[in-house]
Parts: C-alpha cells; sequence; structure tokens
C-alpha cells in the first residue's frame, strides 16, 4: 500500500463527482479504474494528483497526508500522471518535449540562465540525459528528433509517457492510456505499461478496454455514480453481479 | 437633493447607453466565447455613421440611426464571417490579436474618412424640459426611454420569438444547439448583426450629449467588459443590471469624489473582482 | 556558401551592419529612427516573454514602458537624482509594480486576464494623465537630463546614443536569448503548451507565470527608461493603449514566440512606415489588417512563416540523404 485514499469526496456545485471512496493503490502492482463514462474516475485522478482540492476525505502517500498538496509538490513526490488528451507540444520535436519532464529535480533559476553557470550546464545535462533514457524506454530513440506534430498517435501517447517517467515517479497514473489508438496499437502501449510494472513502478490507470484491463491490471476498482462499488482481482471483477448491473445498466460497456 | 436627482437621472442616462454596448458584447460572447475587443469600433462606426446621414445626407436623426443600425450591424456580420468563424478552433489568444486588428483598422479608417477631430453630433431634440423640477434636456430623455424600448424588443425577440430563442440555446449550449438542428452559423451571424446593431443605437444616442471622434470607442468598449465581468459573462440580465450599476456610481462619483477620475471606477472596480473571483462573479466553479 | 549562411554568421553580420551603419549612413534621421526602434524592440522582448513564450497576453504593457519612462523622467527632474542611478531605479520600480499587479492579474486566464491587464493599462494612464501634481499631466515631463558621461565617454551626440542604445540593445537579446534556451524558458514553453501538464510535471506554475510577467514588466520599463532619457520629454499619451497595441502589433508580424520576431516586426514597421510618408497617421489601415490576417493565415509572423518553411524544406532534403548525416536541427 503505498498511496490511499480515505472516505474521499468531490462536489461541484450540488454534483456529487466522487463519494466517499476508499482505495489503496497497492505498490510494485498494475491498479486499474474502470467504470461507466461520468462514474467520477477522472475526478478521482485529480484528486489524487492535486488539480482539484476534495471536498472531504484525505490521501495518504507513504503514510504522510498529501490531501491539500497543491499539483506540483505531489509530483515531486513521485507521483506523475498523463493525461487523456496529450498536451504535447505540437510545433517542437519529441525530444524537446520531453526535455522539461525532469525539471522538477533541477534547482536552476533565473540567475543560473542568464549567466549559464556550472549548475545549469551540468543540470542541462542531466535534463537530456534523462530524456534520451527515457526515450529509449518507451522505444521512442528513432523519432525524437521530429516534430510532435508528426508522428502517430500511439507515437503521442508514449511521449506523454516518456514525459511522466522523466519526472522519476514512483507511481504513474495513466488516464485512458490507449484512448483513440487501434487494438494492434493498444496491445503495444499494455507491453510498455506491464514494463513499467516489472521495472518496480506502481501503475494506476484508468481504462475502458475491458480485455486489455482484464489481462493487465493486478487489482481493479469499479467506480459507479462516483462511488466504489467493487474492488478485487480481474477475475473477482468479472463475476461480479453490482459490476456487471452497473454496466448493463450504464449502457456504455465498452467506448 | 436636486442635486442627487440630476446626477441620479445622468447615471439613467450614462447607464443606458453602457448597457446596450454591454447587451451586444455579452450576447457574442454567450455564444463564441469570443472578447470582442473591436466592439467598441462598431460603436465608434455607429458614431460617424448617424453624423454623416445628417450632415451629408441631410437624414432626419432617426432615419440615419436606421441606416447606422443597417450598416454597423453588416459590418459586424461581415467581421465575424472573414475573421472570427476562420478562427473559432484556434488557441485563445488568436482571436483577441485579430480583434484588435480590426480594432486598429477601424479606428484609423475612421480617421482617413472623417478626420481626427472632435465632432458635435445635432439633434432635433435639444429643448429643455422641466420634469419633477429637474431641468433635462430632451435628448437624454429619448436616450433612457429609447434605450429601454430597445431592451424590451431585445428581450421580447430572444424570449418570444423562434429565431430569438435559438439564441438563447446556443449561448446555453452549443454543441446541444447543434444536436437539435439549430444552424449555429446562422445564429452567429444574426448575433453578430444585434450586437453591432446595439452599439449604433448605443452611439447614436449618446453622441449628441457626447462628441463623435475615432477614440471614442475606448472606453466604453472597456467599461463594457468590466460590466459583463460583473454582470456574468453571457448573461443578459447582468449586462443591462451591470450598465446601470455603473452608470450610477460613475454619475454619483463624480459629484461627490472626483469628476477627474470618474473613468478609474470601472476599472478599479473591476480589477477588484477579479482579484478575488478570478473567474467572474458568477463562474460556475470546479472544472 | 551555404557553410557562410549558417545562424551565427547572419548574426554578426547584422551586429557589424548595426555598429558600422553611422559611419555609412550619415542622415541624423534615420539614426535617430533606429535608435527608437532599439528601444522598441526592447519592450516587445518583453511582451514576447510573456505571451510568446509563457502563454499569456498582456495589454498592459504601454502603461509599464510608461511607468518605466516616468519613473527615470521623476526621479531626475523632481527628484534630483543623477541619471544613471535614476536609470538603474527606473525598471526596478517597474518591476516592483509589476509583482504587485501580476499577483494578482495572474490569478485569472485567458481573456479575463486580457481585460485585466488591459483595465490595468487604462488606470496607469489615467493616474499619470489626472495626477498632476507629480505627473504634470497632459503638459508632460520636460527637461530629462541627457545620460551623464561615464568616465571620458559622453552621451550627448546621436550617435554616441546610438551607440548606447545598441550596447543595452544587444546585452537585452543575449539575456532572452539565454532565458529562453534555458531549463527557466523551457519551463515558460511548458506553461504556454499546458498549465495543466506542467503542474503535473511538477512545475509551480505560480512562480513561473510571476517571474515571466515581472520579467517581461522589466524590459518594458527598461525600454521606458532608454526612451526617456532619449527623447527627453515624455506625456500621458506613452502610456495610452495605442502603445500597448502598437508592441502587440510589431510582436505579432514579427512573430509571437520567436526569438527574432520582435527585431524584425519592430523594424520592419518602423522603417515601413518611415518610408512611406503617407502611412504616418493611417499605417494602422495596412497593419491592423495585416495583423488580423497573419494571425489567421500565420499565427506565429513572418518569423514562424519563414522557420516553417525552412523546416520544410529541410525535411525534404533529409529524404534525399543518408540518415547519418542528419544531425541536430
Amino acid at each position: 500500500m503505498i498511496l490511499q485514499t480515505s472516505q474521499l469526496t468531490k462536489k461541484f456545485g450540488g454534483n456529487v463527482a466522487v463519494k466517499d471512496v476508499s482505495f489503496s493503490i497497492q505498490q510494485g502492482k498494475v491498479n486499474a479504474i474502470i467504470g461507466p463514462n461520468g462514474a467520477g474516475k477522472s475526478t478521482f485522478f485529480n484528486l489524487i494528483t492535486g488539480i482539484h482540492p476534495p471536498t472531504e476525505g484525505q490521501i495518504f502517500y507513504k503514510g504522510e497526508e498529501i490531501t491539500k498538496y497543491p499539483a506540483n509538490k505531489i509530483a515531486e513526490l513521485g507521483l506523475a500522471r498523463t493525461f487523456q488528451t496529450t498536451n504535447l507540444f505540437e510545433r517542437a520535436t519529441v525530444f524537446d518535449n520531453v526535455v522539461v519532464g525532469h525539471r522538477l529535480r533541477t534547482k536552476s533559476n533565473l540567475f543560473d540562465a542568464i549567466f549559464r553557470t556550472k549548475r545549469l550546464k551540468r543540470e542541462e545535462e542531466t535534463c537530456k540525459e534523462k530524456a534520451l533514457e527515457v526515450l529509449d524506454f518507451t522505444g521512442l530513440s528513432n523519432v525524437s528528433d521530429q516534430l510532435v506534430a508528426n508522428i502517430s498517435q500511439e507515437e503521442k501517447k508514449r511521449v506523454a509517457f516518456a514525459l511522466a517517467l522523466a519526472t522519476e515517479p514512483e507511481i504513474v497514473f495513466l488516464d485512458e492510456p490507449t484512448a483513440g489508438v487501434n487494438p494492434d496499437e493498444t496491445e503495444e502501449l499494455a507491453l510498455l505499461i506491464k514494463k513499467m510494472a516489472e521495472k518496480g513502478l506502481t501503475v494506476c490507470l484508468i481504462e475502458h478496454k475491458m480485455q486489455m484491463i482484464m489481462s493487465l491490471a493486478d487489482q481493479i476498482m469499479v467506480l459507479n455514480y462516483g462511488e466504489k462499488i467493487a474492488e478485487g482481482t480481474p477475475e473477482e471483477i468479472k463475476n461480479n453481479e453490482e459490476v456487471i448491473k452497473a454496466y448493463l445498466g450504464g449502457g456504455s460497456a465498452s467506448a | 437633493m436636486e442635486l442627487l436627482l440630476q446626477q441620479l437621472f445622468n447615471g439613467l442616462t450614462i447607464g443606458s447607453v453602457y448597457s446596450l454596448v454591454a447587451l451586444g458584447l455579452t450576447l457574442v460572447y454567450g455564444i463564441l466565447h469570443i472578447p470582442n475587443f473591436a466592439h467598441g469600433a462598431l460603436y465608434m462606426v455607429g458614431g460617424y455613421i448617424t453624423l454623416m446621414m445628417m450632415t451629408n445626407a441631410g437624414l432626419h436623426y432617426v432615419l440615419a440611426i436606421v441606416v447606422s443600425i443597417i450598416v454597423v450591424g453588416l459590418l459586424s456580420v461581415l467581421m465575424e464571417r472573414l475573421v472570427f468563424h476562420p478562427l473559432r478552433d484556434s488557441p485563445p489568444i488568436q482571436d483577441k490579436v485579430a480583434a484588435i486588428g480590426i480594432l486598429l483598422f477601424l479606428e484609423a479608417l475612421a480617421q482617413l474618412l472623417w478626420g481626427a477631430d472632435y465632432r458635435q453630433m445635432p439633434t432635433p431634440f435639444g429643448e429643455v424640459v422641466n420634469v419633477f423640477g429637474l431641468t433635462l434636456t430632451l435628448q437624454r430623455i429619448i436616450i433612457v426611454a429609447a434605450a429601454i424600448a430597445v431592451m424590451i424588443f431585445l428581450y421580447w425577440f430572444l424570449k418570444k420569438t423562434f429565431i430569438g430563442s435559438t439564441i438563447i440555446a446556443m449561448a446555453q449550449n452549443r454543441e446541444g444547439a447543434a444536436l437539435v438542428g439549430i444552424n449555429t452559423n446562422k445564429v452567429a451571424i444574426l448575433t453578430f448583426f444585434i450586437a453591432g446593431a446595439l452599439a449604433a443605437i448605443g452611439a447614436s444616442l449618446t453622441s449628441p450629449i457626447n462628441l463623435v471622434f475615432p477614440g471614442m470607442g475606448h472606453l466604453v468598449i472597456l467599461k463594457a467588459f468590466v460590466i459583463i465581468i460583473i454582470g456574468g459573462m453571457g448573461s443578459i440580465p447582468g449586462a443591462i443590471l451591470g450598465g446601470y450599476i455603473l452608470g450610477f456610481t460613475e454619475s454619483i462619483g463624480a459629484t461627490y469624489i472626483s469628476s477627474d477620475y470618474k473613468d478609474i471606477i470601472a476599472f478599479v472596480l473591476l480589477i477588484i473582482i477579479l482579484s478575488a473571483k478570478p473567474q467572474g462573479i458568477f463562474s460556475k466553479g470546479g472544472a | 556558401m551555404m557553410k557562410l549562411l549558417n545562424k551565427r554568421n547572419i548574426i554578426l553580420i547584422l551586429i557589424l551592419l548595426a555598429v558600422v551603419f553611422p559611419f555609412i549612413n550619415q542622415n541624423q534621421y534615420y539614426l535617430h529612427i533606429l535608435t527608437l526602434a532599439f528601444i522598441w524592440t526592447i519592450a516587445v522582448y518583453g511582451l514576447n516573454l510573456l505571451a510568446g513564450f509563457t502563454g499569456y497576453l498582456s495589454l498592459a504593457h504601454g502603461g509599464f514602458f510608461a511607468i518605466g519612462a516616468y519613473g527615470l523622467g521623476l526621479l531626475t527632474v523632481k527628484g534630483g537624482l543623477g541619471f544613471w542611478l535614476s536609470f538603474l531605479l527606473a525598471p526596478l520600480i517597474t518591476m516592483a509594480i509589476g509583482l504587485v499587479i501580476g499577483l494578482f492579474a495572474l490569478r485569472t486566464k485567458e481573456h479575463f486576464f486580457a481585460i485585466y491587464t488591459l483595465c490595468v493599462g487604462y488606470i496607469i494612464y489615467l493616474v499619470i494623465d489626472k495626477w498632476e501634481s507629480l505627473t504634470e499631466g497632459v503638459r508632460g515631463l520636460i527637461g530629462i537630463p541627457a545620460p551623464e558621461p561615464i568616465g571620458p565617454i559622453t552621451f550627448t551626440t546621436p550617435i554616441a546614443q546610438y551607440y548606447l542604445t545598441l550596447v543595452i540593445f544587444l546585452l537585452v537579446v543575449l539575456i532572452i536569448y539565454r532565458i529562453v534556451h534555458s531549463l527557466t524558458g523551457r519551463t515558460f514553453i511548458a506553461i504556454r503548451n499546458s498549465e495543466e501538464l506542467a503542474l503535473s510535471l511538477g512545475i509551480s506554475t505560480k512562480k513561473n507565470k510571476l517571474l515571466s510577467f515581472v520579467l517581461s514588466t522589466f524590459f518594458a520599463g527598461l525600454a521606458g527608461a532608454m526612451y526617456a532619457g532619449f527623447i527627453r520629454f515624455i506625456g500621458p499619451e506613452i502610456a495610452y493603449t495605442t502603445i500597448t497595441f502598437d508592441l502587440l502589433t510589431y510582436m505579432i508580424v514579427g512573430g509571437i514566440g520567436t526569438l527574432a520576431g520582435p527585431i524584425v516586426g519592430t523594424f520592419l514597421i518602423l522603417i515601413l512606415s518611415q518610408n512611406l510618408q503617407f502611412l504616418q497617421d493611417y499605417r494602422m489601415l495596412i497593419f491592423g489588417p495585416l495583423l488580423t490576417l497573419l494571425i489567421i493565415f500565420s499565427p506565429r509572423g513572418i518569423v514562424g512563416f519563414i522557420l516553417l518553411h525552412y523546416s520544410n524544406w529541410k525535411t525534404k532534403k533529409r529524404m534525399t540523404i543518408p540518415k547519418d548525416q542528419v544531425k541536430e536541427g
């Protein structure tokens, strides 16, 4: 249990997006969150990674309460994330996009920039080495000097992974990592996610593609209307009455 | 007491014009989410067209206003078609810059065509009347009455006619409006026409008591932005109410605080509001 | 031939041109225009750092330019301070005011930020215009002294002023270049690209946006102080939105978010409007629509247009030559 939420609740105006969710993420495993559209999955991610403050409840990371920390502080602690839309800078190269990922581990400031100090040069080197390393890990070395605008959707997803990895995280949160890519490419990305877990990273992801989740995840939590309705291994989830009902009733079993 | 009443009436006059301009701005913002910085230029052109129609073409004030409404309305539509429509999916900096480009162009054009001087607009309603012991020019009464009539008409149009209700529908939900078969292009054109027309009416009404010059739109447009931020971006009642609130605040402030700094009131108000609530007063909060 | 025309050589040639210009061209008027162009370019660089590289379109920069100018003017004329001390203080004062405004303004985003800063610009203008006991209002501030001599170097002739401006200008370009190409610059660009993503990468967007804002007001203030020291007479109109919109036009025409853009835009427009005399008052008849057209068809201005076609051309070339020969762009 590297990260825990306790009765996490988020209200937007009168709407309850996430309600009383207590969940633990297991270290070194692939943890998945599934649920019909609008079940509050992304909101749950946003709460953990500090994008939105929760209305009620607490979040603990390695025993430390991080509930009220801002997003950048949470990233510094070792929680990285990707977004559904990759948000990359299209006009820059893949490499240039990824370099900034290691920025949070550096200390250079304006003074260093203006006087091009030794520290800046050293840290720029570190950032570049880190970028090369994560590009290699995500299998992007061959496109690293291409403009992001010119690479495929699947490659963009990998760049987003690479960026998250460049922050040297302990947990990576992947928000629908395979949305908008074809089945073959989904397979490839699933392999990459597995590779991340094998390397010792803790993975937590939101996904719609059931087949992929069932073969990939070690542990699954199911959200429906903002509430946790089930939790367990893929086997257990598959046979859970309530989950089946939610998916049939919700009408959007897969997207 | 009489001074106060006089100032309140002045506030009503200024407020009426502010409301008209802010209404156009808020309608456009409501459906396209564009802060149209060129709206002040439309206001300025509206003033000039009316003036020119009267002095050069010899039209009656009222007829001149009608011509001005049509010309500025069409100009506004042209702007939407040529500039904002092509930019509808662009990053947010671009539509603002484009609008500023139009603003700069129209001001330079006005200066070229009509010169940089401050010009007086004649009015057939120049006489002075006595109402409840107050001495008022008829023009000021006309401003208030006409503005209120226009607002009532607009309200009726938006709420009671089918075509008007499509504007409201699109302002509330753009995708939804498109889904139920509303032609969003048509609605955008219509909205820009109305916005232009309102700017022309506002400028034409107020010009006889102010002056016509190329930079006449600067303060008005900025104040209109303040108003729609106070009233809620896209809100129609908010624009009307905000316009009058600012009108009253300014005329009272000019009398009792300082007439030199009365123009600052609006901007300071905005700074305070946005500093406290960065997303505007009526933002929905959260995501 | 291609080797000779690399980036470094082009820059060196341009600097050389700027240095020898007063010897080639004896026309004082052109010297005056070029000096002004250098000053404006510095202000445009300030705006570009914030709007172009960090993604926040400020419409208050005319105001900050004026604060720098009035800072120098008031400190020398009314404060009785020496030129160089005032010249040092003026941009710092601008920065301090920028810091306070930035703290609040940066809580807003996109159009709220644009409207907020436009209002800030207006307030600065109105204060300068109305606070007559301090600023002399519309009468303007006259009698601003020229820079005092440093050792044997005096700054009384136009040529000396030209070189002084050129030196500061080159320094500013170097600083901007270094900022943009440093980790700090990459951080700004990440924020422009997506604040949400930047935050999740552990970047304190609040701190960095403020840094960019304050820096950009510093350059605006510096340009203002240089302007006041050069023209030696200032009026409230230098705080008006016209100046902000001029700066914006130079930036957009040259290329927002590019390093060469501010130079290209400012020099092109200033030189064009000088040569087309009839344009003086009506230059916005051409540059207004140009602004709108460029933002629709080439959002990164002239420089962006050239870069795009250059990189397309290079990509084409890349396909014809063996891959191992192409290294680093």
